[in-house]
Order: C-alpha cells, then structure tokens, then sequence
C-alpha cells in the first residue's frame, strides 16, 4: 500500500538525532515564573490575583475572558510580584503575571474522577478549567474545539504525531514514555463523539513511537495508529486530514466541516491531565536542541520558566550561535532575547550555529516552479510573493493567497533564495486585518 | 545575551541547491552532446564552443558593468546559454557570427528584457534563429567528413534512405550538439534523475511529434521513417534542454502538458508542411510566446477548492 501522504512538502535535514535518545527530565525553575495572560488566540485571560498575594501550585490566577479564551494557572507556589509587559517568544509584548518562586511548590489539590463517572459535559468543563489550549503553537482553547457545531458530524480524532518540524523531539518521547496517557486522553476525547474513529498519525522516521503506540492502543476498536510519510508539512493540520481520511479543507473550512478534529499529542496527555486527574496545563515538554547547544535534552518545563533557564539547564552553547528559534526551522520564531517565558505553545528552543538566511544571496526568480511543486496549499508561491510586492490584494486573493498556510516550503525549496513565504504572510496579514475593519 | 541578533522570518534554513547549482547541472547534462559534437565535427566545433560561452559571459558581464548593474555571470545562466547557442550552430560557422549570435541573445533578447528570468524567448534559440534568417547560406552548411551534404533529416524529408543507427549515435550532419541522440540522452538522463527537469514537456513534445507523424506523415506505420523523424534535426536536444527552459516554458503542471503538445503538433507541421526540413527551434521559440497566456488559464486549482474555485 501507498504510504499515506500528502502532495507537494519537502524534505529539510531532520537533525532530530541530536535529542530523540534524551529521555525527558523535569527541570525545576531557580528564577521568577512569568505568566502571559494570552497564550492562546482570542481574549487575554483576566487577572485574578495582585501583587503580593501568595499562590500555589496550579492556583488559577487568570480567568477566561469570553467563549474564546482560556484560563492559566501558576505553575509555581511563591508571590506575585505585579503585573508587568514582558516579550514573549514570537516578538510581542503581552500583560504577564511575575511570580517569585519559593522553591517549595505546594500543590493546591485537584479532584480526581474516574473515566466512567463524567459526564460529557463535566468533560468539557473540566478541560475548560484546566485552561487547556491546543499545544502545537497555535493555541486555539481545546474546550472550543471540542464543542462543534455538529457534534455527530465528527467522524475522525487525529492525534498529531507527525512532528514534522525538523529538531522537534518532545512529542516523539511523549509518546515513547507515556504511551498510556495518550491512550487515555484519546477515549476521553472519543467519549464525547461515540461516533467517531481515533488516529494517532505519526511519521514513518519514528519507528518506536509507531510500535509503542500500536502495543498500548491494542483492544481499543475504536482507536487506529496510522502511519505517515516523513515528509514537511505532514503536520500540517490540511496535509494530516487529507492523509489520514482523504478529505480536503480549504482555508474557509475549520476541520469539523470535513467530520475531523485534530489534537497535538501534548493537548492529548493535557486533556487526560485535565479530565482524570484534575491538574491544569501548567507544565509541557521542550526540546533544547541545535548544533550549538552543549547538552541537547527533552524537558518538562514549568509554564513561565525563562527561555535563559532552559540554555542553561541545557548546559549553554558549545559553540558561537548564530541564531535562536522559538519552535523549529521551518515555521519557528527568530528571537532577539532569551529573557522571554515558556508558554502553553512552546515546543523548542533551537539553538543553531548557521544561519542559512543571512548565508542566502538573493537573486531573481528563475521561474522553476519548485515552490508550486512544494506547496501543500497548490497555489504558486512565486506569483503571491510577486502581487505581494506590489501590494495587488484583490489579485493575490484570487490566485489564492488566503490558502497559504505558511509552511515555509517555498522559501525553504527556492534556488533563488526568495523570502516567498515571508512575502506572502505579510500579504495575508495585512488582508486578515483589512478584513477585521471591515 | 540580551539583544541577539540574526531575526528574520521562518523558515530558517534553505535547500542547498542555487540557482547556480541548477545552471551547472545543465552544463553537465549537455557534456556528453558537447564532447561528441567535438570528437564527431573536429576541432572546428570546439573553436565554436569556446567562441559562444567565452562571448557571452564576457558580453553579459560588459553589459551588467556599464549599466551599472551587479555583474551576475557566477550565477552560470550565460555561460548555459552561450553552450546552448554552439550546440544550436554548424561547427564551419564563422566565429564572427557566433558572437553576433551571442550578443542577439545576451544582450537583445536576455537584458534589454530585464535579464535573467525576464526573457520572453529561449535567448539561445532566438539567436540560432536571428543567424539563420540572416546566414541563411552558412548556417545550412553542413560538412561532414570533409564532403558537403545535407543532414539526415533533409535527406527523409526528400524521401531518401538514410542509417537509423548512426543517427542515433550521432555519427552525421547536422549542428555540432544535435545529431547524437545517444549522448542527448545521457545528458538528459542525468537532469532527470536531478531533477533538474520534469519529464512532462520532453514526453509530451516527442510524443504529439511521433503521433502527428504517424497520422500526417504520408509513410503509414513506418517505424524507420519514424525513428529517422524522432532522432534527426534539434528534435531531441530541443525537447529535452530547450523546451524545459524554466524561464520560457510554462511552471504550471496543465501548461506543461499544453506547451509540450503544441510543441510537438507545430513541430510537425512545420517539418512535414513546410519548406524546410526543421522546424523545432521556430516551434520552441514561438511557442516561448504563448506561455504567459497558458499559465492564465492553467493555474492551478488550490488544495481544498474543486475545479471552477468553488467549495468543496
């Protein structure tokens, strides 16, 4: 059988071997915590606390504000220092709670249930409480994700195993150590759609995971490991549904319209937190990698901990580095700091010793159609970032540029070494905001 | 530590191939027609060689330096023209008019349209073109030999015998890279396995060419007349390094299926209804016009979207 995939993506050095053999260590924070109230799209969370109360561990101290919003929780027992601006990791700056960490980190106590006990609504309310929001970077609340419109519509779960981005490693030994909770986070998710399939796509460069996971989900009818081609965007949420089912969204079309909702294997385990044990997202797995990093490693990361700490944990940089990314390589943030917080959509902090941006010469477009041929999106990347330019919006829209779902695969496969991606996303910003106007 | 410096957008890291990677791997493809041409024509065809890439660099380096412009030649796009060009010409051509030739596509058709990536024709082409209409005599010479004589393809259009094999070894007449469809191949091979070029346009080209020659060809289902057809005159060198020309040759998946077929019915209708025996070097070259009107109307249909732009 064809392996399941998608058409066009390409294939960057994976460098995934420089942190896949680390197993996760719980790092313990020595600096204050900083909280953003907005780690999720839509509202920022209200503050709950003020400066100089004390909290606990996995306290709530922001409260959701509105449908699309989240809570957050400290992730440390200490005192509130105030409220302040801070940078965050992609370069804006967002109202944070500062706490003092004790160091003791008493537990505020969570209320356990059975899986047998809960109601579907209990389900929903608890994962809303717990402030869970999808942990892939995008950080839309799960509560919201998990009440469709249509909930009989829902045919397929996809846990997102792929992990496509190169370097990433903290799904992978997510589900190489903690196997059972994933499985546990899926029923409770499938519980609430009795009609519907569970996948757990992952990539086939992640043998171990694909064998570990077919073990522990054996007996479950209603739950299937689907392996995937390695291939960049195999992630993607467009790309992962076409693999796994088949079927095609578009830009205007949310995954339930095609009967799909997909989680990020870390939301998966945080719903399982959330609804069994009762804990809030208040930690998540990092991976500090890249060729200048003196100790790569995998760690479970209280949320609010400095992206410094993680360095140095890490046992800081072996050789000079010429650049530090939020995430991976290829969708990634370049940040000017490292005195920004770990937030609920952190996965890596990539230290590499290249830039292969500023190495790029750039000339003109060759018209080689190679960025055509890596698109996911199919549209044509070299004519957007052309109109892009230009700055013509109704013809970028309809050569398709609202499709672009910023992968970077162009930019990436471009021998002529255009920032087509780049381009294109400051297009589609502009139209996105020109649309909130109107 | 506070302030690092090296922020830009994602994605962080690029393919290693460049456009000067891609412009030497076409070099390399067109090796092996070069080094027959020379060991089959002789010294001759190695003068010329050395003429077109030398003048063309040297012209397109002349032009950038006095317009003011970066001198681009390192990105090797003139040196693949200039070999191109020789390939395309007689090895008697006087190497006078081997640089006329090199300063029609450099410099009239490559940069007073904006250089690389904006010429609206194949530059080397355009040229071999611009020197037949205006050399006609020397650039239908054709010595083999020592003996003047026609090439194989004019011999088949006049409905004489002619030797298949050494057509396809290269062994006769005709310009000093086209007649070895042997060694085309062998280049050829080697860009696909690069994949430097897709086999769309090559497969459909020769393909409409091979069937508009079965049915307008007058001979049936001769499989000899058909060999002698697909194997003579630029046909192969054409299809595989001159209609794949990125810049001149449609990037749209569709187009590329249209741009071939055109190809291969117009190169039989000027092959087998015209006056000359040729017809592929005009068939690219005005076919070269019609891609920005292909590439309208064969955009692609983004994912997500079913035919017309309409929901799924």
């Amino acid at each position: 059988m064809a392996k399941l995939t998608f058409k066009g993506g390409v294939h960057p050095y994976d460098g995934k071997d420089i942190s896949r053999e680390k197993a996760i260590v719980e790092l313990v924070p020595e600096g204050d915590i900083v909280i953003p109230l907005s780690q999720h799209i839509g509202a920022g969370a209200v503050p709950l606390v003020k400066k100089g109360d004390r909290v606990l561990v996995g306290q709530l101290i922001g409260e959701a504000n509105g449908f699309i919003s989240a809570n957050v929780h400290s992730s440390v027992s200490g005192t509130v220092k105030g409220m302040e601006k801070r940078r965050l990791a992609n370069g804006t700056k967002a109202d944070c709670i500062i706490i003092e960490n004790d160091g003791l980190y008493e537990e505020t106590e969570y209320e356990k249930k059975a899986f047998g006990d809960l109601t579907d609504e209990e389900i929903r309310e608890r994962v809303k409480q717990a402030g869970v929001v999808g942990m892939g970077g995008a950080g839309f609340p799960t509560n919201v994700k998990l009440t469709p419109k249509n909930p009989e519509s829902i045919e397929y779960i996809i846990v997102n195993g792929a992990e496509c981005e190169p370097y990433l490693t903290s799904d992978y030994r997510r589900m190489l150590e903690e196997p059972e909770k994933l499985k546990e986070g899926l029923l409770v998710v499938l519980k609430l759609f009795p009609t519907a399939k569970g996948y757990i796509a992952i990539e086939d460069n992640k043998p171990e995971a694909i064998k570990i996971m077919t073990e522990t989900v054996k007996g479950c009818d209603r739950i299937e490991v689907k392996p995937v081609k390695t291939k960049y965007p195999q992630g993607g949420e467009r790309a992962l549904i076409y693999a796994t089912t088949g079927r095609q969204i578009n830009s205007t079309m949310l995954p339930a319209d095609a009967g799909c909702i997909v989680h990020n294997v870390d939301t998966v385990v945080s719903i399982y937190n959330a609804v069994i044990e009762g804990k809030p997202l208040i930690k998540r797995i990092v991976t500090v990698t890249g060729e200048a990093v003196a100790e790569p490693q995998n760690f479970y990361v209280r949320i609010g901990t400095s992206y410094e700490e993680l360095l140095k944990k890490a046992g800081g940089l072996k050789k000079e580095a010429a650049k530090y990314i939020s995430g991976g390589p290829m969708m990634g943030f370049a940040m000017m700091s490292l005195d920004v917080p770990v937030t609920k959509g952190t996965s890596s902090l990539l230290v590499l010793d290249k830039d292969a941006v500023k190495e790029a010469e750039e000339g003109p477009c060759i018209r080689c159609g190679r960025c055509a041929d890596a698109c996911p999106g199919r549209v044509m990347p070299a004519k957007l970032s052309t109109l892009a330019v230009r700055g013509n919006k109704e013809a970028f829209v309809k050569f398709g540029g609202m499709e672009c779902c910023e992968c970077g695969c162009c930019s990436f496969i471009c021998p002529a070494k255009k920032p087509l991606t780049q381009n294109i996303k400051s297009m589609r910003k502009q139209i996105l905001e020109d649309r909130k106007k109107k | 530590m506070s302030e690092l410096l090296n922020v830009s957008s994602s994605p962080h890291v690029r393919h290693k191939d460049t456009t000067a990677s891609i412009m030497r791997d076409v070099i390399i493809g067109l090796l092996p027609a070069t080094v027959f041409g020379i060991w089959n024509f002789g010294l001759d065809a190695a003068m010329v060689v050395i003429t077109a890439v030398v003048s063309c660099v040297a012209l397109e380096a002349m032009y950038q330096h006095f317009m003011h412009k970066k001198v681009t030649i390192c990105d090797l796009s003139a040196a693949v023209t200039g070999l191109l060009l020789a390939l395309n010409l007689p090895s008697t051509i006087p190497l006078g008019m081997v640089i006329i030739g090199s300063f029609f596509a450099i410099i009239v058709v490559k940069q007073l349209f904006g250089g690389l990536g904006q010429n609206f024709m194949n530059p080397a082409l355009a040229a071999r073109c611009f020197l037949l209409i205006s050399f006609a005599g020397r650039m239908t010479a054709f010595t083999y030999d020592g003996i003047t004589g026609a090439t194989p393809l004019a011999l088949v259009k006049a409905g004489e015998n002619v030797d298949v094999l050494s057509m396809f070894l290269g062994t006769t007449a005709g310009t000093i890279g086209e007649t070895s469809t042997l060694a085309i191949l062998i280049g050829a091979a080697y860009l696909l396995y690069r994949r430097v070029i897709k086999i769309t346009i090559p497969a459909c080209y020769i393909g409409s060419f091979a069937v508009f020659v079965l049915i307008f060809g007058g001979h049936g289902l001769d499989f000899t007349y058909l060999a002698a057809q697909l194997c003579g005159g630029g046909l192969m060198l054409g299809a595989f390094f001159m209609a794949t020309d990125y810049v001149t040759s449609p990037a749209t998946p569709k187009g590329k299926v249209i741009f071939g077929i055109l190809l291969g019915c117009l190169t039989g209708l000027f092959r087998l209804f015209g006056n000359s025996a040729e017809g592929v070097s005009y068939a690219i070259i005005f076919c070269n016009l019609l891609v920005p009107i292909i590439e309208k109307y064969t955009y692609p249909t983004p994912f997500g979207y079913k035919k017309g732009g309409k929901n799924k």
